[in-house]
C-alpha cells in the first residue's frame, strides 16, 4: 500500500494498525512525520495493541504535541497582550487548540496565524515590533511584494521565543482571482475564553479549502484535509455551501469535502469529481521513507499555485526577479 | 533507498538509507555487534541532490525525519561521518523521551561520571581512556537523562576521535577496532573507535549519575567545585532539547544538579586527567 494511504487508513480506522508488519510501522511513522501528522496519529492509536518500539514513539509524539499545544497557546497570549484593543481572530491550529476542537487533538502547530482588520494592520505591525517581534525576510523585493500583493504582513519572528507570527488581513493573496469577504470573516467570528476570537466553523472550513486549493501547491495537504474532516464531523456542513459561495470558494470547498471523505471517512459511495484523482496523486506523493515522490505531479501543482495566485503579467515579473536572484523551485 | 543499515544505540533505533553502498557497508561493519531495531525511532537519508551526482563528483546530503535546511554535504569518502552526523541530527532535533545532554559518560560500580564541555575539551578522549581503564563506556556524544527516573541512559555510538586524540587512543587500545581515517573533514582528521564488547552488551542498562565533570584540556592541573546554579546554566546550554521538553526538562535538570556534585577540572594530558577523575568518582 502507498505509505501515505497507509497513514490515511490509520487515521480513519485506528484499529487497522494492529495488523501492521514492522516495515509498515516504519513507513507509517516516517510519512506521519513528513506530513506533520505524527501527533495526530499518535493520539488516534494510543492504547491499542502495538510493538513496544511503536508504543514508545507514540508516547513521545503525544508528549511533544502536548508541549506544542502549551507553547502555541502561550504565543497567542503573548500576541493578545501586545495587540491591546485590536480585534484578533486566531486561525488554523492555534484556534483549534484554543477552542478545544477535535482538529486540534495532537495537531502540530508551527507559526501563530492571526487575522486582524485591514484598516488596523499598520497598528498591529507597530505593536508587534514594539513587543519584540522582528522581520524574518530582509530582502527588499520580498518585503515590498508582501506589502503590495499578499494577504498577510511579511512574517515576523520573536527575538526571544524564536516563534513566527503571520498577521493576515484576509485569507487569500490580493492577486488571487478569488476575493473572500474578509470583513465578513471578522464580523462572523466567535469569541473564545482567552479573550481572542476564532472564525465561525463554516468560515474555518472555507479558510482550509481556500488555503489548499486556491493558494498553495498542496504541500502538507493531508494535514489540511484532516482539519477539514474533523471540522465537518464536529460542526456538520449546514449552510456551508452558501457560505463558500459567498466567499467565491464553491469549487474549492466541494473538492475539499470530497477529498477529505475519500481519505478519512469510511467509503460511502461519494462520487469523485473531475480531477480528484490527480489531486490524490499529489496529496499522497510520499515514499516509505517519507520523502517526496512524483516530481512532475508536484511541479505541476507548484506551477498551478503560482498561476492561481497571480495574474500572468505579475507572475512573469515575479519569476523573472526570482530567477535573477538564483531561486529555483 | 538503495542501501539500508539498521542499528540500535542504547535505547534508540535508527534506519539509515543511502544512495551509495560504501557508507552502509562501513556502518554494517563497525556496528556489526549492535542489535537491529524492528521499528526504528529515526530515519536518516544520505542522498545525492541530483541523480547524476551519485556518480559524478558524488556528494552526500544529510536528511531524515528531522532536517536543518542548510546542512552542508560531505564528499563520499566521508560517508561514514555523514551517517554519524545524520544520526546525531535526528537525536538533537527529534529526541523527546529523554533530556539530551551533549556529554560523554562512563560508569563504574553503577555510578556514572558525565563529562561535558566545548568541542576540544576532551569529552570523547576521556571517555575512551576511561573505557581503556576498565570503565563501562556509556557514550561520547550524548547522555540521555530519563525525566521519570533521573537515571542516565547510555548512547554508545562509535567514539569520534579527532586529530591528536587518534594516535593517543591507537596507542592506548592497540587491539581495538577502528574505522577508516577520514582526512580533511570540517573538524580535521576523524577516526572512529568501536566501543568495547562490554559497552555494547550493557548499553541497555542505565546508571545513577554520580558526578558532573566540566573538563578543560591544555591547562595546568586544577580543580574547583561547580555549584548547582552554574551546572544548571551550563547544562541547559549543553542540551539540544531542553526547551522542547519544557517542564519535564526543567524538573529533570534541576533534580540532577541538586543531587549530583559538579566539578571543573583543568588537565594538561590524559594521564593526569584519569588520575583526577578516578580520585573524584
Amino acid at each position: 500500500m502507498n505509505p501515505a494511504l497507509l497513514l490515511a487508513r490509520a487515521l480513519r480506522d485506528p484499529a487497522s494498525v494492529e495488523r501492521l508488519a514492522p516495515a509498515e510501522w516504519t513507513a507509517l511513522f516516517a510519512v506521519a512525520r513528513a506530513e506533520q501528522l505524527i501527533g495526530t496519529l499518535a493520539t488516534r492509536i494510543h492504547g491499542l495493541t502495538m510493538p513496544a518500539d511503536a508504543a514508545r514513539i507514540v508516547a513521545d509524539a503525544i508528549a511533544s504535541a502536548e508541549q506544542g499545544r502549551t507553547a502555541a497557546l502561550w504565543e497567542a497570549e503573548m500576541a493578545r497582550r501586545a495587540l491591546g484593543d485590536i480585534p484578533v481572530v486566531l486561525l488554523k491550529g492555534t484556534a483549534f487548540v484554543a477552542a478545544g476542537l477535535s482538529a486540534g487533538i495532537g495537531r502540530s502547530i508551527g507559526d501563530l496565524d492571526i487575522l486582524v482588520p485591514r484598516g488596523r494592520i499598520d497598528e498591529a505591525e507597530a505593536a508587534l515590533l514594539a513587543a519584540g517581534w522582528e522581520w524574518v525576510k530582509p530582502d527588499p523585493y520580498d518585503d515590498a511584494y508582501y506589502r503590495q500583493w499578499m494577504h498577510e504582513l511579511p512574517p515576523l519572528i520573536h527575538r526571544e521565543r524564536d516563534r513566527m507570527i503571520d498577521v493576515h488581513h484576509t485569507i487569500l493573496p490580493l492577486t488571487a482571482r478569488i476575493t473572500p469577504d474578509a470583513r465578513g470573516l471578522l464580523e462572523a467570528s466567535v469569541p473564545l475564553a482567552n479573550g481572542l476570537c476564532m472564525l465561525n466553523p463554516n468560515d474555518m472550513l472555507c479558510h482550509a479549502a481556500a488555503h489548499l486549493f486556491a493558494d498553495g501547491d498542496l504541500a502538507g495537504g493531508m494535514r489540511n484535509l484532516w482539519d477539514v474532516h474533523c471540522l465537518a464531523e464536529e460542526f456538520g456542513v449546514e449552510g456551508l455551501e452558501e457560505r463558500a459561495a459567498h466567499h467565491g470558494l464553491t469549487g474549492a470547498m466541494r473538492r475539499a469535502i470530497r477529498l477529505a471523505r475519500t481519505l478519512y471517512a469510511p467509503p460511502d459511495g461519494t462520487e469523485s469529481g473531475r480531477g480528484d484523482r490527480l489531486y490524490l496523486r499529489r496529496l499522497t506523493a510520499r515514499d516509505a521513507w517519507g520523502r517526496p515522490t512524483r516530481r512532475l505531479t508536484r511541479l505541476a501543482f507548484y506551477l498551478r499555485s503560482h498561476w492561481l495566485r497571480m495574474p500572468p503579467a505579475l507572475l512573469a515579473r515575479h519569476l523573472w526577479t526570482k530567477w535573477r536572484k538564483g531561486h529555483a523551485p | 533507498m538503495r542501501h539500508v543499515a539498521s542499528l540500535r544505540i542504547g535505547p534508540v533505533g535508527f534506519r539509515v538509507g543511502c544512495d551509495w553502498r560504501a557508507p552502509v557497508a562501513a556502518l554494517d561493519d563497525l556496528y556489526r555487534d549492535y542489535p537491529k531495531p524492528e521499528i526504528p525511532d529515526f530515519n536518516v537519508h544520505l542522498f545525492a541532490a541530483r541523480p547524476w551526482r551519485r556518480l559524478l563528483r558524488p556528494s552526500v546530503h544529510i536528511g531524515g525525519d528531522f532536517v536543518i535546511p542548510d546542512a552542508a554535504p560531505l564528499p563520499l569518502a566521508q560517508g561514514l561521518l555523514a551517517a554519524e552526523m545524520g544520526m546525531n541530527l535526528q537525536m538533537a532535533l527529534g529526541q523527546r523521551g529523554y533530556l539530551l545532554l551533549h556529554a560523554s559518560a562512563a560508569e563504574r560500580n553503577g555510578r556514572a561520571v558525565l563529562m561535558t564541555g566545548i568541542s576540544g575539551a576532551g569529552k570523547s578522549t576521556l571517555a575512551a581512556l576511561l573505557m581503556a581503564r576498565g570503565w563501562r563506556l556509556m557514550g561520547d556524544e550524548f547522555v540521555l537523562l530519563d525525566p521519570v527516573t533521573g537515571l542516565a541512559h547510555a548512547f554508545p555510538r562509535l567514539i569520534s576521535l579527532k586529530n591528536e586524540a587518534i594516535p593517543v587512543m591507537e596507542a592506548a587500545l592497540p587491539n581495538a577496532r577502528f574505522g577508516p581515517s577520514l582526512v580533511g573533514t570540517p573538524k580535521g582528521t576523524i577516526r572512529h573507535l568501536v566501543p568495547d564488547a562490554r559497552a555494547i552488551a550493557a548499553m541497555a542498562e542505565p546508571a545513577e549519575p554520580a558526578l558532573i565533570l566540566f573538563p578543560r584540556f591544555g591547562f595546568e592541573p586544577a580543580e574547583r567545585p561547580v555549584p548547582p546554579s552554574e551546572a544548571f546554566v551550563r547544562l541547559t546550554q549543553a542540551s539540544t532539547n531542553y526547551v522542547n521538553l519544557a517542564e519535564r526538562g526543567f524538573d529533570a535538570l534541576t533534580r540532577l544538579v541538586r543531587t549530583v556534585p559538579g566539578r571543573a577540572i583543568d588537565y594538561p594530558d590524559g594521564k593526569t586527567a584519569l588520575a583526577m577523575i578516578e580520585a573524584l568518582a
